[in-house]
Protein backbone atom coordinates (compact mmCIF):
# COMPACT_ATOMS: atom_id res chain seq x y z
CA UNK A 1 0.00 0.00 0.00
CA UNK A 2 1.23 3.54 -1.03
CA UNK A 3 1.88 5.65 2.16
CA UNK A 4 1.99 9.52 2.28
CA UNK A 5 2.22 11.85 5.17
CA UNK A 6 -0.15 14.38 3.51
CA UNK A 7 -2.20 13.50 0.99
CA UNK A 8 -4.26 16.66 -0.77
CA UNK A 9 -7.67 15.39 -2.47
CA UNK A 10 -8.20 18.19 -5.44
CA UNK A 11 -5.99 19.86 -7.41
CA UNK A 12 -7.51 23.33 -7.79
CA UNK A 13 -6.07 26.75 -6.06
CA UNK A 14 -6.90 25.03 -2.66
CA UNK A 15 -5.03 21.89 -2.86
CA UNK A 16 -2.34 23.39 -4.99
CA UNK A 17 -1.58 25.98 -2.02
CA UNK A 18 -2.11 23.59 0.69
CA UNK A 19 0.49 21.16 -0.94
CA UNK A 20 2.91 23.78 -1.66
CA UNK A 21 2.80 25.21 2.13
CA UNK A 22 3.15 21.96 3.95
CA UNK A 23 6.36 20.71 1.89
CA UNK A 24 7.64 24.89 2.56
CA UNK A 25 6.88 23.48 6.20
CA UNK A 26 9.36 20.52 6.37
CA UNK A 27 7.08 17.63 4.98
CA UNK A 28 7.89 15.98 2.23
CA UNK A 29 5.97 12.86 1.41
CA UNK A 30 2.84 14.45 -0.09
CA UNK A 31 0.20 13.52 -2.87
CA UNK A 32 -1.91 15.79 -4.73
CA UNK A 33 -4.74 13.57 -6.16
CA UNK A 34 -6.95 15.53 -9.45
CA UNK A 35 -9.92 13.55 -11.36
CA UNK A 36 -9.84 15.85 -14.02
CA UNK A 37 -7.12 15.44 -16.79
CA UNK A 38 -4.81 18.54 -15.73
CA UNK A 39 -4.05 20.92 -12.46
CA UNK A 40 -5.52 24.15 -11.67
CA UNK A 41 -9.50 23.31 -11.23
CA UNK A 42 -11.62 25.62 -12.39
CA UNK A 43 -9.26 28.89 -12.88
CA UNK A 44 -8.30 26.86 -16.01
CA UNK A 45 -11.85 28.07 -17.29
CA UNK A 46 -12.06 31.38 -15.48
CA UNK A 47 -10.38 33.52 -18.32
CA UNK A 48 -11.02 37.04 -17.10
CA UNK A 49 -9.31 38.85 -15.57
CA UNK A 50 -8.92 39.97 -11.39
CA UNK A 51 -7.18 37.52 -9.60
CA UNK A 52 -4.09 37.99 -8.01
CA UNK A 53 -4.26 41.18 -6.78
CA UNK A 54 -3.83 40.15 -3.41
CA UNK A 55 -1.32 37.69 -3.67
CA UNK A 56 0.75 38.77 -6.50
CA UNK A 57 -0.17 42.42 -6.46
CA UNK A 58 -1.14 42.62 -9.75
CA UNK A 59 -4.40 41.51 -11.92
CA UNK A 60 -4.21 38.22 -13.75
CA UNK A 61 -6.47 36.11 -15.40
CA UNK A 62 -7.51 31.82 -14.30
CA UNK A 63 -4.70 29.85 -16.32
CA UNK A 64 -1.72 32.59 -15.25
CA UNK A 65 -2.62 32.50 -11.72
CA UNK A 66 -3.21 28.47 -11.74
CA UNK A 67 0.23 28.37 -13.74
CA UNK A 68 2.33 29.85 -11.22
CA UNK A 69 1.17 27.53 -8.56
CA UNK A 70 1.83 24.73 -10.91
CA UNK A 71 5.25 25.56 -11.76
CA UNK A 72 6.14 26.36 -8.07
CA UNK A 73 4.71 22.29 -7.72
CA UNK A 74 6.32 21.18 -10.08
CA UNK A 75 9.69 22.73 -9.10
CA UNK A 76 9.24 21.80 -5.76
CA UNK A 77 8.95 18.19 -7.34
CA UNK A 78 5.72 17.86 -5.06
CA UNK A 79 3.64 13.94 -6.63
CA UNK A 80 0.62 14.71 -7.74
CA UNK A 81 -1.83 12.28 -9.80
CA UNK A 82 -4.40 13.66 -12.46
CA UNK A 83 -7.65 11.37 -13.90
CA UNK A 84 -7.78 10.00 -10.48
CA UNK A 85 -10.98 9.32 -8.93
CA UNK A 86 -11.27 9.46 -5.05
CA UNK A 87 -14.20 6.94 -3.89
CA UNK A 88 -14.14 7.72 -0.34
CA UNK A 89 -12.50 8.78 2.37
CA UNK A 90 -12.57 6.60 6.17
CA UNK A 91 -11.81 8.70 9.91
CA UNK A 92 -8.70 6.31 10.19
CA UNK A 93 -7.38 8.02 7.13
CA UNK A 94 -7.23 5.84 4.40
CA UNK A 95 -8.23 7.05 0.82
CA UNK A 96 -10.03 4.94 -1.65
CA UNK A 97 -8.88 6.24 -5.44
CA UNK A 98 -9.75 4.56 -9.09
CA UNK A 99 -8.00 5.40 -12.27
CA UNK A 100 -7.29 3.94 -15.59
CA UNK A 101 -4.00 3.73 -15.45
CA UNK A 102 -3.63 2.44 -11.88
CA UNK A 103 -6.79 0.64 -11.29
CA UNK A 104 -8.09 0.23 -7.68
CA UNK A 105 -5.61 1.96 -5.25
CA UNK A 106 -5.87 2.33 -1.31
CA UNK A 107 -3.18 5.04 -0.07
CA UNK A 108 -2.46 5.44 3.84
CA UNK A 109 -2.28 9.20 4.77
CA UNK A 110 -1.13 10.91 8.05
CA UNK A 111 -3.16 13.72 7.35
CA UNK A 112 -5.67 14.46 4.59
CA UNK A 113 -6.15 18.15 3.32
CA UNK A 114 -9.83 18.10 1.45
CA UNK A 115 -9.64 20.74 -1.22
CA UNK A 116 -12.59 19.49 -3.52
CA UNK A 117 -14.03 22.88 -4.49
CA UNK A 118 -17.52 23.19 -4.70
CA UNK A 119 -20.34 22.64 -7.39
CA UNK A 120 -23.06 24.59 -9.20
CA UNK A 121 -26.24 24.48 -7.59
CA UNK A 122 -28.80 23.54 -10.83
CA UNK A 123 -31.87 23.99 -12.20
CA UNK A 124 -33.45 20.92 -10.27
CA UNK A 125 -32.42 22.76 -7.08
CA UNK A 126 -34.09 25.91 -7.48
CA UNK A 127 -37.74 24.02 -9.43
CA UNK A 128 -38.17 26.50 -12.33
CA UNK A 129 -41.62 25.13 -13.60
CA UNK A 130 -41.94 23.93 -17.26
CA UNK A 131 -40.21 22.15 -19.91
CA UNK A 132 -37.04 20.58 -20.13
CA UNK A 133 -35.58 21.07 -23.41
CA UNK A 134 -31.80 21.52 -24.28
CA UNK A 135 -30.40 25.17 -23.79
CA UNK A 136 -30.65 25.20 -20.21
CA UNK A 137 -26.99 25.42 -18.85
CA UNK A 138 -25.20 26.15 -15.34
CA UNK A 139 -23.12 29.34 -16.32
CA UNK A 140 -20.01 27.49 -14.70
CA UNK A 141 -20.21 24.54 -17.40
CA UNK A 142 -21.10 26.99 -20.05
CA UNK A 143 -18.11 28.75 -19.34
CA UNK A 144 -16.32 25.37 -19.53
CA UNK A 145 -17.64 24.66 -22.79
CA UNK A 146 -16.91 28.12 -24.69
CA UNK A 147 -13.64 28.89 -22.91
CA UNK A 148 -11.93 25.06 -23.09
CA UNK A 149 -13.52 22.58 -25.27
CA UNK A 150 -14.60 25.19 -27.83
CA UNK A 151 -18.19 24.96 -28.04
CA UNK A 152 -20.80 27.63 -28.53
CA UNK A 153 -23.38 26.89 -26.60
CA UNK A 154 -26.42 29.48 -27.74
CA UNK A 155 -27.07 32.33 -29.64
CA UNK A 156 -29.92 34.58 -27.79
CA UNK A 157 -29.59 34.23 -23.92
CA UNK A 158 -31.23 35.07 -20.69
CA UNK A 159 -29.45 34.53 -17.34
CA UNK A 160 -30.36 33.69 -13.75
CA UNK A 161 -28.24 35.18 -11.73
CA UNK A 162 -25.88 37.84 -11.02
CA UNK A 163 -23.49 36.36 -9.00
CA UNK A 164 -20.01 36.81 -10.98
CA UNK A 165 -20.15 33.59 -12.83
CA UNK A 166 -23.40 35.11 -14.32
CA UNK A 167 -22.01 38.39 -14.94
CA UNK A 168 -18.77 37.36 -16.42
CA UNK A 169 -20.87 35.32 -18.73
CA UNK A 170 -23.16 38.15 -19.71
CA UNK A 171 -20.09 39.65 -20.95
CA UNK A 172 -18.04 36.34 -22.41
CA UNK A 173 -20.93 35.47 -24.62
CA UNK A 174 -21.46 38.89 -26.07
CA UNK A 175 -17.86 39.01 -27.03
CA UNK A 176 -18.19 35.65 -28.68
CA UNK A 177 -21.49 37.09 -30.65
CA UNK A 178 -24.01 35.84 -28.81
CA UNK A 179 -26.88 38.32 -27.51
CA UNK A 180 -27.96 38.65 -23.60
CA UNK A 181 -31.17 39.84 -23.54
CA UNK A 182 -31.35 40.00 -19.93
CA UNK A 183 -30.22 39.22 -16.14
CA UNK A 184 -32.66 38.01 -14.08
CA UNK A 185 -31.54 38.01 -10.59
CA UNK A 186 -34.33 37.46 -7.34
CA UNK A 187 -33.07 39.37 -4.84
CA UNK A 188 -33.26 43.36 -4.49
CA UNK A 189 -29.42 43.57 -4.89
CA UNK A 190 -26.76 41.55 -7.03
CA UNK A 191 -24.56 38.98 -5.45
CA UNK A 192 -21.96 40.21 -7.42
CA UNK A 193 -19.12 42.70 -7.43
CA UNK A 194 -20.04 46.27 -8.87
CA UNK A 195 -17.03 46.65 -10.90
CA UNK A 196 -18.34 43.44 -12.46
CA UNK A 197 -21.71 44.80 -12.91
CA UNK A 198 -20.28 47.91 -14.52
CA UNK A 199 -17.80 45.76 -16.78
CA UNK A 200 -20.13 43.26 -17.98
CA UNK A 201 -23.25 44.31 -18.11
CA UNK A 202 -23.56 48.17 -18.67
CA UNK A 203 -20.54 48.14 -20.72
CA UNK A 204 -22.87 46.10 -23.50
CA UNK A 205 -26.22 47.93 -22.67
CA UNK A 206 -27.51 44.31 -20.76
CA UNK A 207 -30.37 45.04 -18.43
CA UNK A 208 -30.05 43.96 -14.97
CA UNK A 209 -33.61 42.32 -13.75
CA UNK A 210 -33.81 42.95 -10.09
CA UNK A 211 -36.16 41.15 -8.12
CA UNK A 212 -36.82 38.96 -11.27
CA UNK A 213 -37.53 35.66 -11.20
CA UNK A 214 -37.88 32.88 -14.25
CA UNK A 215 -40.91 31.27 -13.68
CA UNK A 216 -41.18 29.21 -17.11
CA UNK A 217 -39.58 27.84 -19.33
CA UNK A 218 -41.26 26.92 -22.81
CA UNK A 219 -39.48 24.56 -25.91
CA UNK A 220 -39.46 20.76 -26.48
CA UNK A 221 -36.63 20.07 -27.95
CA UNK A 222 -34.55 23.27 -27.71
CA UNK A 223 -35.25 26.50 -25.29
CA UNK A 224 -37.81 28.80 -27.30
CA UNK A 225 -38.54 31.13 -24.69
CA UNK A 226 -38.58 31.87 -21.09
CA UNK A 227 -41.04 34.15 -19.22
CA UNK A 228 -39.58 36.98 -16.55
CA UNK A 229 -41.69 37.63 -13.83
CA UNK A 230 -41.02 40.43 -10.64
CA UNK A 231 -41.36 39.41 -7.63
CA UNK A 232 -42.63 40.65 -3.87
CA UNK A 233 -40.70 41.35 -0.33
CA UNK A 234 -41.41 38.00 -0.03
CA UNK A 235 -39.96 37.05 -3.26
CA UNK A 236 -43.57 35.61 -4.53
CA UNK A 237 -43.78 36.13 -8.43
CA UNK A 238 -46.35 38.93 -8.66
CA UNK A 239 -49.05 37.58 -11.09
CA UNK A 240 -49.33 40.30 -14.10
CA UNK A 241 -45.71 41.14 -14.49
CA UNK A 242 -44.78 38.30 -16.46
CA UNK A 243 -42.51 38.95 -19.52
CA UNK A 244 -41.44 36.87 -22.25
CA UNK A 245 -38.32 36.85 -23.55
CA UNK A 246 -37.56 34.26 -26.97
CA UNK A 247 -34.59 32.88 -26.55
CA UNK A 248 -32.30 29.54 -27.41
CA UNK A 249 -30.10 29.70 -23.86
CA UNK A 250 -30.93 30.09 -19.98
CA UNK A 251 -28.06 30.07 -18.46
CA UNK A 252 -27.65 29.78 -14.49
CA UNK A 253 -25.91 31.17 -12.21
CA UNK A 254 -28.14 30.32 -8.55
CA UNK A 255 -25.53 29.58 -6.39
CA UNK A 256 -22.35 27.41 -5.35
CA UNK A 257 -22.19 24.11 -3.16
CA UNK A 258 -19.41 22.97 -1.15
CA UNK A 259 -18.68 19.17 -2.83
CA UNK A 260 -18.48 17.62 0.38
CA UNK A 261 -19.59 13.80 -0.26
CA UNK A 262 -16.04 12.53 1.11
CA UNK A 263 -16.22 14.40 3.66
CA UNK A 264 -19.20 12.86 5.14
CA UNK A 265 -17.82 9.35 4.52
CA UNK A 266 -14.68 10.40 6.70
CA UNK A 267 -17.48 11.32 9.44
CA UNK A 268 -16.62 15.24 9.18
CA UNK A 269 -19.03 17.23 11.03
CA UNK A 270 -20.93 19.18 8.36
CA UNK A 271 -21.75 23.17 9.13
CA UNK A 272 -25.53 23.58 7.93
CA UNK A 273 -25.14 27.06 7.10
CA UNK A 274 -21.81 27.06 4.85
CA UNK A 275 -22.67 23.29 4.09
CA UNK A 276 -18.69 22.74 4.88
CA UNK A 277 -16.69 21.31 7.51
CA UNK A 278 -16.96 22.88 11.22
CA UNK A 279 -13.07 23.88 10.94
CA UNK A 280 -10.95 24.94 13.63
CA UNK A 281 -8.04 27.56 13.58
CA UNK A 282 -5.91 25.12 11.99
CA UNK A 283 -8.46 24.42 9.19
CA UNK A 284 -8.46 20.80 10.64
CA UNK A 285 -11.88 19.44 10.55
CA UNK A 286 -13.81 17.59 13.50
CA UNK A 287 -11.95 13.91 12.62
CA UNK A 288 -8.40 14.45 14.07
CA UNK A 289 -5.85 14.89 10.78
CA UNK A 290 -8.34 15.71 8.30
CA UNK A 291 -7.96 19.22 7.35
CA UNK A 292 -9.76 21.20 4.61
CA UNK A 293 -9.38 24.61 3.07
CA UNK A 294 -11.45 26.85 0.43
CA UNK A 295 -14.22 26.63 -1.83
CA UNK A 296 -14.89 22.86 -0.27
CA UNK A 297 -15.33 24.73 3.36
CA UNK A 298 -17.34 27.55 2.86
CA UNK A 299 -17.43 29.54 -1.02
CA UNK A 300 -15.24 32.29 -1.06
CA UNK A 301 -15.57 35.33 -3.79
CA UNK A 302 -11.79 35.33 -4.44
CA UNK A 303 -8.97 33.53 -4.96
CA UNK A 304 -6.48 35.40 -3.17
CA UNK A 305 -8.84 34.25 -0.19
CA UNK A 306 -8.59 30.43 -0.87
CA UNK A 307 -4.88 30.52 -1.46
CA UNK A 308 -4.62 32.40 2.01
CA UNK A 309 -6.87 30.10 3.81
CA UNK A 310 -4.97 26.92 1.94
CA UNK A 311 -1.39 28.10 3.21
CA UNK A 312 -2.95 28.11 6.59
CA UNK A 313 -4.28 24.38 5.82
CA UNK A 314 -1.08 23.15 4.61
CA UNK A 315 0.79 24.30 7.37
CA UNK A 316 -1.57 22.97 9.91
CA UNK A 317 -1.06 19.87 8.30
CA UNK A 318 2.30 19.79 8.28
CA UNK A 319 2.37 20.67 11.43
CA UNK A 320 0.10 17.39 12.18
CA UNK A 321 2.37 15.50 10.94
CA UNK A 322 5.47 16.74 13.09
CA UNK A 323 3.35 16.75 15.71
CA UNK A 324 3.54 19.89 16.94
CA UNK A 325 -0.28 20.30 17.18
CA UNK A 326 -1.76 20.68 20.54
CA UNK A 327 -5.47 19.43 21.06
CA UNK A 328 -7.72 18.12 23.72
CA UNK A 329 -7.19 21.95 25.34
CA UNK A 330 -10.60 24.22 26.12
CA UNK A 331 -12.18 24.60 22.83
CA UNK A 332 -13.85 28.44 21.63
CA UNK A 333 -16.56 29.05 19.68
CA UNK A 334 -17.55 31.19 17.15
CA UNK A 335 -21.06 32.60 16.73
CA UNK A 336 -22.20 34.59 13.92
CA UNK A 337 -24.74 37.61 15.18
CA UNK A 338 -27.48 40.06 13.44
CA UNK A 339 -26.41 40.54 10.16
CA UNK A 340 -23.45 37.82 9.89
CA UNK A 341 -24.63 34.62 8.15
CA UNK A 342 -21.70 32.30 9.38
CA UNK A 343 -18.13 32.68 10.74
CA UNK A 344 -15.26 30.32 9.83
CA UNK A 345 -13.44 28.85 11.68
CA UNK A 346 -15.73 28.03 14.16
CA UNK A 347 -13.41 26.18 17.12
CA UNK A 348 -10.41 28.14 18.21
CA UNK A 349 -7.90 26.44 20.44
CA UNK A 350 -5.88 29.62 21.51
CA UNK A 351 -2.58 27.48 21.84
CA UNK A 352 -2.27 27.15 18.11
CA UNK A 353 -3.37 30.70 17.03
CA UNK A 354 -0.14 32.31 15.29
CA UNK A 355 0.08 35.97 15.76
CA UNK A 356 -3.46 36.57 14.77
CA UNK A 357 -6.65 34.66 14.47
CA UNK A 358 -8.46 35.46 11.01
CA UNK A 359 -11.98 35.03 11.12
CA UNK A 360 -13.52 35.34 7.50
CA UNK A 361 -17.72 35.75 7.40
CA UNK A 362 -20.57 36.90 5.03
CA UNK A 363 -23.16 39.57 5.79
CA UNK A 364 -26.93 38.41 5.25
CA UNK A 365 -27.59 42.46 3.29
CA UNK A 366 -25.99 45.40 1.90
CA UNK A 367 -25.44 47.93 4.46
CA UNK A 368 -23.91 51.06 4.25
CA UNK A 369 -21.85 53.06 7.41
CA UNK A 370 -22.04 50.12 9.40
CA UNK A 371 -20.10 48.57 12.25
CA UNK A 372 -18.90 45.36 12.35
CA UNK A 373 -18.72 44.41 16.42
CA UNK A 374 -16.43 41.87 18.18
CA UNK A 375 -17.75 40.13 21.29
CA UNK A 376 -16.22 37.62 23.94
CA UNK A 377 -18.78 36.46 26.52
CA UNK A 378 -20.80 39.68 25.04
CA UNK A 379 -17.55 41.96 25.94
CA UNK A 380 -16.48 43.92 22.97
CA UNK A 381 -13.20 43.70 21.86
CA UNK A 382 -13.11 45.07 18.74
CA UNK A 383 -15.15 47.39 16.30
CA UNK A 384 -14.14 48.04 12.80
CA UNK A 385 -16.43 50.97 10.42
CA UNK A 386 -17.57 49.65 7.52
CA UNK A 387 -18.32 52.02 4.79
CA UNK A 388 -19.86 49.52 2.35
CA UNK A 389 -21.01 45.84 3.17
CA UNK A 390 -22.72 43.49 0.94
CA UNK A 391 -23.02 39.42 0.99
CA UNK A 392 -21.44 39.51 -2.22
CA UNK A 393 -17.99 40.49 -0.44
CA UNK A 394 -16.39 38.33 2.06
CA UNK A 395 -15.02 40.10 5.37
CA UNK A 396 -12.03 39.18 7.28
CA UNK A 397 -11.24 40.25 11.00
CA UNK A 398 -7.97 39.62 12.22
CA UNK A 399 -7.70 39.05 16.24
CA UNK A 400 -4.30 39.44 17.59
CA UNK A 401 -3.60 36.51 19.71
CA UNK A 402 -2.74 39.02 22.57
CA UNK A 403 -6.19 40.35 22.80
CA UNK A 404 -7.55 36.80 22.84
CA UNK A 405 -5.18 35.62 25.92
CA UNK A 406 -6.17 38.71 28.04
CA UNK A 407 -9.81 38.77 27.36
CA UNK A 408 -10.22 34.96 28.54
CA UNK A 409 -13.87 33.95 27.21
CA UNK A 410 -16.17 30.84 25.45
CA UNK A 411 -17.78 32.42 22.83
CA UNK A 412 -16.38 35.26 19.67
CA UNK A 413 -19.50 36.85 18.58
CA UNK A 414 -19.50 38.90 15.27
CA UNK A 415 -22.34 41.37 14.66
CA UNK A 416 -23.27 44.28 12.54
CA UNK A 417 -24.12 47.42 14.29
CA UNK A 418 -26.11 49.99 11.75
CA UNK A 419 -25.43 53.41 12.33
CA UNK A 420 -28.93 55.58 13.25
CA UNK B 1 -23.50 67.50 -19.92
CA UNK B 2 -23.72 65.16 -17.38
CA UNK B 3 -23.25 61.67 -16.58
CA UNK B 4 -23.59 59.22 -13.72
CA UNK B 5 -21.14 56.56 -13.01
CA UNK B 6 -19.99 54.03 -11.09
CA UNK B 7 -16.14 53.99 -9.86
CA UNK B 8 -14.84 50.22 -10.21
CA UNK B 9 -11.57 51.53 -8.93
CA UNK B 10 -12.41 49.59 -5.44
CA UNK B 11 -15.27 47.43 -4.18
CA UNK B 12 -16.89 50.43 -2.20
CA UNK B 13 -18.65 51.53 -5.89
CA UNK B 14 -19.14 55.21 -5.49
CA UNK B 15 -21.22 56.83 -7.37
CA UNK B 16 -20.43 59.53 -9.24
CA UNK B 17 -21.76 62.46 -11.31
CA UNK B 18 -19.18 64.19 -13.78
CA UNK B 19 -19.91 67.40 -15.28
CA UNK B 20 -17.78 69.14 -18.09
CA UNK B 21 -16.41 72.54 -16.51
CA UNK B 22 -14.10 74.30 -18.49
CA UNK B 23 -13.75 76.93 -15.83
CA UNK B 24 -11.83 74.22 -13.67
CA UNK B 25 -8.31 73.14 -13.76
CA UNK B 26 -8.89 69.49 -14.91
CA UNK B 27 -12.25 70.42 -17.02
CA UNK B 28 -14.55 68.03 -14.88
CA UNK B 29 -16.52 68.22 -11.84
CA UNK B 30 -17.49 65.22 -10.49
CA UNK B 31 -19.22 64.69 -7.33
CA UNK B 32 -19.73 61.24 -5.21
CA UNK B 33 -16.78 59.92 -4.99
CA UNK B 34 -14.95 59.20 -1.57
CA UNK B 35 -11.06 59.41 -2.91
CA UNK B 36 -9.38 61.08 -5.45
CA UNK B 37 -8.52 58.25 -7.47
CA UNK B 38 -12.47 58.88 -8.17
CA UNK B 39 -11.59 61.76 -10.23
CA UNK B 40 -9.33 60.14 -12.07
CA UNK B 41 -11.32 57.48 -12.97
CA UNK B 42 -13.73 59.61 -13.90
CA UNK B 43 -12.17 61.27 -16.21
CA UNK B 44 -10.73 59.02 -17.92
CA UNK B 45 -14.21 57.40 -18.63
CA UNK B 46 -15.55 60.18 -19.82
CA UNK B 47 -12.28 60.78 -22.50
CA UNK B 48 -10.76 57.28 -23.06
CA UNK B 49 -12.32 54.79 -21.31
CA UNK B 50 -10.31 51.46 -22.11
CA UNK B 51 -11.05 47.71 -21.01
CA UNK B 52 -8.63 44.55 -20.21
CA UNK B 53 -10.03 41.85 -23.25
CA UNK B 54 -9.41 38.34 -22.18
CA UNK B 55 -11.00 35.87 -24.47
CA UNK B 56 -9.56 32.78 -26.30
CA UNK B 57 -8.12 31.84 -29.88
CA UNK B 58 -8.39 28.27 -31.77
CA UNK B 59 -5.46 26.15 -30.89
CA UNK B 60 -4.16 23.34 -33.18
CA UNK B 61 -2.53 20.45 -32.03
CA UNK B 62 -2.94 21.02 -28.11
CA UNK B 63 -5.07 18.40 -26.22
CA UNK B 64 -7.75 21.16 -25.82
CA UNK B 65 -9.49 23.04 -28.76
CA UNK B 66 -9.03 26.78 -27.44
CA UNK B 67 -6.61 28.47 -25.99
CA UNK B 68 -6.92 31.78 -23.47
CA UNK B 69 -5.66 35.05 -24.46
CA UNK B 70 -5.69 38.42 -23.54
CA UNK B 71 -4.47 42.16 -24.00
CA UNK B 72 -1.34 42.87 -22.55
CA UNK B 73 -2.97 46.33 -21.39
CA UNK B 74 -6.04 47.93 -21.80
CA UNK B 75 -7.44 48.75 -25.17
CA UNK B 76 -9.92 51.83 -26.35
CA UNK B 77 -13.07 50.13 -25.20
CA UNK B 78 -15.04 51.16 -28.84
CA UNK B 79 -12.40 48.94 -30.14
CA UNK B 80 -13.45 45.69 -28.57
CA UNK B 81 -15.45 44.21 -31.15
CA UNK B 82 -13.28 44.62 -34.04
CA UNK B 83 -10.73 43.61 -31.98
CA UNK B 84 -12.23 40.04 -30.84
CA UNK B 85 -12.90 39.75 -35.14
CA UNK B 86 -9.13 40.29 -35.40
CA UNK B 87 -8.48 37.66 -32.59
CA UNK B 88 -11.29 35.50 -33.93
CA UNK B 89 -9.29 34.77 -37.21
CA UNK B 90 -5.97 33.73 -35.12
CA UNK B 91 -5.13 30.07 -34.95
CA UNK B 92 -2.37 28.96 -32.73
CA UNK B 93 -0.41 26.06 -32.85
CA UNK B 94 1.38 24.30 -29.81
CA UNK B 95 3.37 24.31 -28.18
CA UNK B 96 2.28 27.40 -26.51
CA UNK B 97 3.95 29.32 -23.58
CA UNK B 98 2.66 31.62 -20.83
CA UNK B 99 3.00 35.10 -22.18
CA UNK B 100 3.80 34.37 -26.02
CA UNK B 101 3.11 36.86 -28.08
CA UNK B 102 0.26 36.10 -30.67
CA UNK B 103 -0.70 38.92 -32.24
CA UNK B 104 1.38 42.00 -32.75
CA UNK B 105 -0.30 46.05 -32.64
CA UNK B 106 -3.67 44.97 -33.03
CA UNK B 107 -5.15 47.09 -35.25
CA UNK B 108 -2.51 49.59 -35.21
CA UNK B 109 -2.84 49.72 -31.58
CA UNK B 110 0.25 49.63 -28.91
CA UNK B 111 -1.85 46.58 -27.74
CA UNK B 112 -0.58 43.11 -28.12
CA UNK B 113 -2.69 39.74 -27.64
CA UNK B 114 -0.74 37.31 -25.47
CA UNK B 115 -1.19 33.64 -24.22
CA UNK B 116 -2.81 33.48 -20.58
CA UNK B 117 -1.37 29.79 -20.13
CA UNK B 118 1.48 27.27 -21.71
CA UNK B 119 -0.39 24.37 -23.94
CA UNK B 120 1.88 21.18 -24.77
CA UNK B 121 1.70 19.63 -28.21
CA UNK B 122 -0.64 16.50 -28.04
Amino acid sequence: MNKYDIVVIGGGPAGLAAAIEAKKEGVDKILVIERDRELGGILQQCIHNGFGLHVFKEELTGPEYAERFIDELNEMGIEYVLDTMVLEVTDDRYIHCVSSAEGYQIIDAVAIVLAMGCRERTRGAIAIPGYRPAGVFNAGTAQRYINMEGYMVGKKVVILGSGDIGLIMARRMTLEGAKVLAVAELMPFSGGLTRNIVQCLDDYDIPLLLSHTITKIEGVDRVESVTVQKVDEKLKPISGTETVYDCDTLLLSVGLIPENELSRSAGVRIDNITKGPVVNESMETSVEGIFACGNVVHVHDLVDFVTEESRRAGNAAAKYVKKEIVSGLEVMTTQAKDGIVYIVPQEIRLENVGDKLPLLMRVRNVYHNAVLSVKIDGLEVKRMKKRHLAPGEMERIDLPKALLEETIGKCITVEVVEEA
Amino acid sequence: MTKDLVCIVCPVGCRLTIEKDDTVEKGYIITGNSCKRGIDYAIEEMTHPTRMVPTTVKIEGAFLNRLPVRTDKAIDKNLIFEAMEVINQFTAKAPVKMGDLLIGNILGTDVNIIATRSMEKR
